[in-house]
């Protein structure tokens, strides 16, 4: 196989876009993506900051070497969410990472910093530990953004997690959902601007990004997430993909062209609704928002019990 | 050839040359996730992967909540 631009020895194979790629081609297909993915749904202007949210994973370590080659102010941000040896070693990735290139990566640890860690949070809340982490995840990576005062949370989700996603949400019709699967959501009533950048890269790509760039990232997978849903998802599309090159880069900007606008007036009507967590500040529809509800029900010796509108 | 799987990690002999696309297709991967390292450097998928190479399998899907 040769590389489509130079005729020299290729490294990767990509069906979708019927090409090979040698290494310096492949890395530099890998930027442009990511640059036309900004600046098609507008995600960062010159001189912005952007906060990456860092797992010591392939995709965030791809999108903050990119975005630091591409010139953005971007710093990192490690959770610490005290899945045991997987987060210790994860937390490894992301310091050696940062350091090797120079760059600011700001930490928070869960237990420390809230008392509980997720299996603790996920058992006590009695939700799956994906639901734990994504919530726990959702709120710190926004206040960490907020008080940090960048002006977008930019998050490692690529065309595989998006498609993912898409697929599940459109198996149950889950219209709220759709209406706010976006590459891009504004700031607003105190949530940072959030983007995804690797929107328009599959996490092949973005792992072979990692190896040709000398990027040393955490392979194993997380502990708790084995065998969920969204794996599963995954594995379906992957199986269509082999049948049909391009099917997931179709799937989900067809979409985005022709399906999501549909479902945006039940986010905007929600949206309304939104008031400040009595104990956080944070934005929320209940009284107390949902971490403040799982951190209670997380370090409290006795069950806490809330009603629907979040009060105990 | 001494051929290591990730996620979880193992190790099994396979008998080569082969190439990465037969490797994978032995082994029923699927080649949109999985990547083929050979003696430290990724290969694509018409390179003939020799029967004295050390090769590494990885796969690429990740989960869980992001």
């Amino acid at each position: 196989m040769k590389c489509r631009v130079c005729r020299g020895a290729a490294v990767i194979d990509i069906r979708r876009h019927n090409a090979n790629f040698c290494r310096e081609h492949f890395l530099r297909l890998c930027r442009d993506q990511v640059e036309k993915a900004i600046r098609r749904f507008g995600m960062l202007q010159p001189g912005e900051r952007v906060l990456v949210a860092v797992s010591g994973g392939k995709d965030s370590l791809a999108l903050w070497d990119i975005l630091a080659d591409l010139g953005y102010a971007a710093d990192g941000f490690y959770l610490g969410l005290g899945i045991g040896d997987y987060s210790e070693e994860s937390a490894g990735y992301a310091h050696r990472y940062a350091e090797s290139r120079n760059l600011t990566l700001r930490t928070v640890d869960l237990p420390q910093s809230h008392g509980f860690d997720i299996p603790t949070g996920a058992r006590a809340a009695k939700r799956a530990p994906c639901s734990a982490c994504g919530l726990s995840k959702r709120h710190l990576f926004d206040e960490a953004a907020r008080r940090g005062g960048y002006d977008a949370l930019a998050t490692g989700h690529n065309l595989d997690d998006e498609a993912a996603v898409l697929m599940g949400n459109t198996l149950r019709w889950q219209t709220e959902y759709l209406g706010r699967q976006l590459p891009v959501l504004d700031a607003r009533d105190g949530f940072p601007r959030k983007i995804k950048p690797l929107v328009r890269l599959t996490e092949r790509e973005t792992a072979a990004y990692c190896i040709l760039r000398g990027i040393d990232y955490i392979v194993e997978e997380c502990p708790m997430a084995v065998g969920n849903k969204h794996l599963a998802y995954k594995a379906a599309l992957n199986d269509i993909e082999v049948q049909s090159p391009g099917a997931k880069h179709d799937f989900y900007f067809g979409f985005l062209e022709r399906a999501s606008e549909r479902f945006r007036a039940e986010v905007e009507r929600d949206r309304a609704a939104l008031a400040a967590c009595e104990r956080c500040g944070s934005p929320t529809d209940a009284g107390v928002c949902a971490f403040c509800r799982l951190t209670d029900r997380a370090t409290s010796p006795a069950p806490v019990r809330f009603s629907d509108r979040g009060r105990p | 050839m001494r051929v290591v799987l990730r996620n979880p990690t193992r190790e099994i002999d396979v008998e080569g040359p082969m190439t990465v696309h037969t490797l994978l297709q032995r082994l029923e991967l699927n080649r949109e996730s999985h990547l083929v390292i050979c003696d430290g450097e990724l290969v694509a998928g018409d390179r003939t992967l020799p029967a004295d190479a050390s090769v590494e399998i990885r796969s690429v899907i990740s989960g869980g909540s992001r």
